[in-house]
């Protein structure tokens, strides 16, 4: 039979570990290698950045207000004399710390919504009524109203900065999750009409365990990429309530602070304005290029091309 | 009038009695509930160990949701599916899972059938992870053995679906159904979507899997040749309902149901002197819809030999002969 024919030497019939040929792939796409190198050092500056450059970013040195680039401020500094540099570092852990963990939280939120939703059919119309509600609620009056009601209790028991950095976490998420439940409802129901899931239905694999092995792998391109709208839509949405005075404390950088507090000095000092934007947006093109390689390399029939 | 009448002498593993699926239709602003597609209508068959029974009919005649309805993938709206003496039909989920093992289905769309994100080797192993408790060790030593005994080389064991042809993913469907040593296995027009000589190779391992492992095939096919091939009874469903059942060359050689007789007359011949005299039973006009299907028979609208009594009364699957069911007014033995 033609079926029985001989296969190239090079696969080895032990069972091989999937993250081997994910891993494999994933290194093929040079944009994902290039985003990964840059989100390590990102990630990596922000950790160790502190420690490397020592400059206090409270510091305030009035005498070397508005000064530009030179050896002893490379970035240079704010109109109180602070260093950018090191204020872009501490920013970066407050931003980089609340982009990854509010998309985590809303990518739970949305995909254990559009899975439920889709999956098990009488809760579909409660939970995407659910989810209109919250796609129809008007953003920032409900930010202001959660943001009043909370502040004080979570200041008082996670202190200052912990406690907006969970509020503000908490926020951002329950915003926007809806997105994500949408997409993923839409493919749970016609992936749960495909024969496969009848077939383990037939095999008498229970349902929790369809969605983990049939489902939710089969709905990851879509939550991949939601998860890399999400960080940039986290930390852009941060920057937004920091300006808006409700976020984090005035004197707390983050990249969205940075970047608004030097909008008024856009035309004498443009500079101000880059390094943070830069920051943001680098960032977010790194994680989107990271975003879709894993996406690429997680397909199987994509994977080998 | 049922089809176990003189089953004494086999040892039924399947037993269908009046089998019913209806999909209701809701209509209008309410979406009152305004009648109901008869995708399976009072079917009642059997299946004894060791046998194939061979479902045929047209497109849309509720083969498939027999099939499904007996394995009890789909809700079950009437009647009583037996399986070794258990009712499947009104068992709770727990206690149809604990059955699942010993019947399997193979289904017709084998890219459809597999899940695309995992390795052939994990697709076998799912039914081994679900029902036994191997170690991977054992496990891995099964998927090979299933491998082996379907024709597949076992260097192919971390490759992907997509990586296959047709008939070589239809054996991986078939491995997975075997995994767990079923009784009975439900084809689901297994070859359909298989070129025709890779069909052979297919049903000839089908063959060659029911002789070695004593397996009991429902093997639904709109392919009457291939039925013929591998069937031992044929059971032929119009309009959800079996209008001919009987064993196959009874079935083949002398049919009696009108419907049966213009089936087999489609069937080309390969020896072209007897193609050229080969006189077929053209049927005029369309199947009726399964949601208003005609009173009386259900065929009469479309029978070259329909008489007054075909428009007011139903024909009942009546025995005719030994092993042989009919529902049709011409063999009412009673006018």
């Amino acid at each position: 039979m033609t079926e029985i024919s001989l296969a190239p030497g090079s696969r080895s019939t032990r069972p091989r570990s999937q993250w081997l040929d994910v891993w494999d792939q994933f290194r093929t796409h040079r944009g994902a290698l290039a985003g990964t190198g840059f989100f390590v050092f990102v990630l990596f500056g922000v950790t160790i950045g502190p420690f490397v450059w020592t400059i206090d970013p409270q510091y305030i040195d009035i005498l070397a207000r508005d000064s530009g680039m030179s050896l002893a401020h490379p970035l240079g500094t704010d109109q109180l004399g602070r260093d950018t540099l090191a204020r872009l570092i501490v920013g970066g852990q407050t931003s980089v710390a609340v982009g990854l963990t509010a998309m985590l939280l809303s990518l739970f939120l949305g995909t254990l919504v559009g899975v439920t939703a889709g999956y098990v059919r009488w809760l579909d119309g409660p939970l995407m009524r659910l989810t209109d509600l919250f796609l129809a609620l008007p953003l920032l009056p409900l930010l202001l109203v959660i943001i009043m009601l909370f502040r004080e209790t979570l200041r008082a028991s996670f202190g200052p900065e912990a406690g907006i950095f969970v509020l503000i976490v908490v926020v951002i998420s329950i915003t926007s999750w809806m997105q994500t439940a949408r997409i993923v409802r839409g493919d749970v129901l016609s992936l749960k009409e495909r024969e496969y899931v009848l077939a383990a239905v037939s095999i008498g694999t229970p349902g929790r365990r369809i969605v983990v092995r049939h489902i939710l792998p089969n709905v990851l391109s879509p939550i991949m990429v939601s998860a890399t709208l999400g960080i940039a839509n986290a930390i852009i949405t941060e920057s937004a309530l920091s300006f808006l005075g409700l976020g984090f404390p005035s004197d707390f950088p983050t990249w969205g602070r940075l970047l608004y507090d030097a909008i008024d000095y856009l035309q004498q000092y443009p500079g101000r304005v880059v390094w943070p934007g830069l920051a943001i947006s680098l960032t977010v093109l790194a994680v989107n290029y990271i975003g879709d390689g894993l996406r690429d390399a997680l397909d199987p029939r994509i994977r080998g091309r | 009038m049922s089809p176990q009448a003189d089953s004494e002498q086999r040892k039924l593993l399947v037993e269908v009695h009046n089998l019913k699926v209806y999909f209701p239709i809701h209509s209008g602003v309410f979406k009152r509930k305004t009648g109901d597609v008869k995708a399976v209508d009072n079917v009642s068959l059997d299946i004894g160990y060791g046998e194939t029974l061979g479902l045929v009919g047209e497109s849309g005649c509720g083969k498939t949701t027999a099939g499904r309805a007996i394995l009890r993938l789909t809700h079950i709206t009437d009647g009583t599916v037996k399986f070794r003496g258990q009712d499947v039909s009104s068992a709770s989920l727990a206690e149809v899972r604990e059955m699942r093992p010993s019947m399997q289905m193979i289904f017709q769309d084998p890219q459809e059938s597999l899940n695309p994100r995992m390795t052939v080797a994990s697709i076998i192993a799912e039914p081994l992870r679900e029902h036994m408790d191997l170690n991977r060790a054992q496990i891995f030593d099964r998927v090979h053995e299933l491998m082996d005994a379907v024709g597949l080389n076992r260097d192919f064991s971390n490759r992907y679906p997509h990586e296959f042809s047709g008939g070589q993913r239809q054996r991986i469907g078939i491995a997975r159904a075997l995994a767990l040593n079923p009784e009975l296995i439900v084809c689901d027009e297994p070859i359909a979507a298989l070129d025709v000589s890779i069909q052979a190779q297919v049903v000839n391992l089908l063959d060659d899997l029911k002789e070695s492992r004593n397996l009991s095939y429902l093997f639904i096919s709109h392919d009457l040749g291939m039925i013929r091939h591998i069937a031992d009874r044929v059971a032929v469903m119009y309009l959800g309902q079996i209008v001919e059942l009987a064993s196959r060359d009874d079935l083949y050689e002398r049919p009696q149901h009108p419907y049966t007789e213009a089936l087999l007359s489609a069937v080309p011949e390969a020896d072209p002197v007897v193609e050229r005299s080969r006189q077929r039973i053209i049927l005029t006009g369309d199947v009726p819809s399964p949601a208003n299907p005609p009173v009386g028979c259900n065929f009469c609208n479309r029978c070259p030999k329909s008489f007054k009594r075909c428009f007011t009364e139903e024909p009942a699957l009546k025995q005719v002969a030994s092993d042989r069911f009919v529902a049709c007014h011409l063999h009412d033995t009673q006018v």
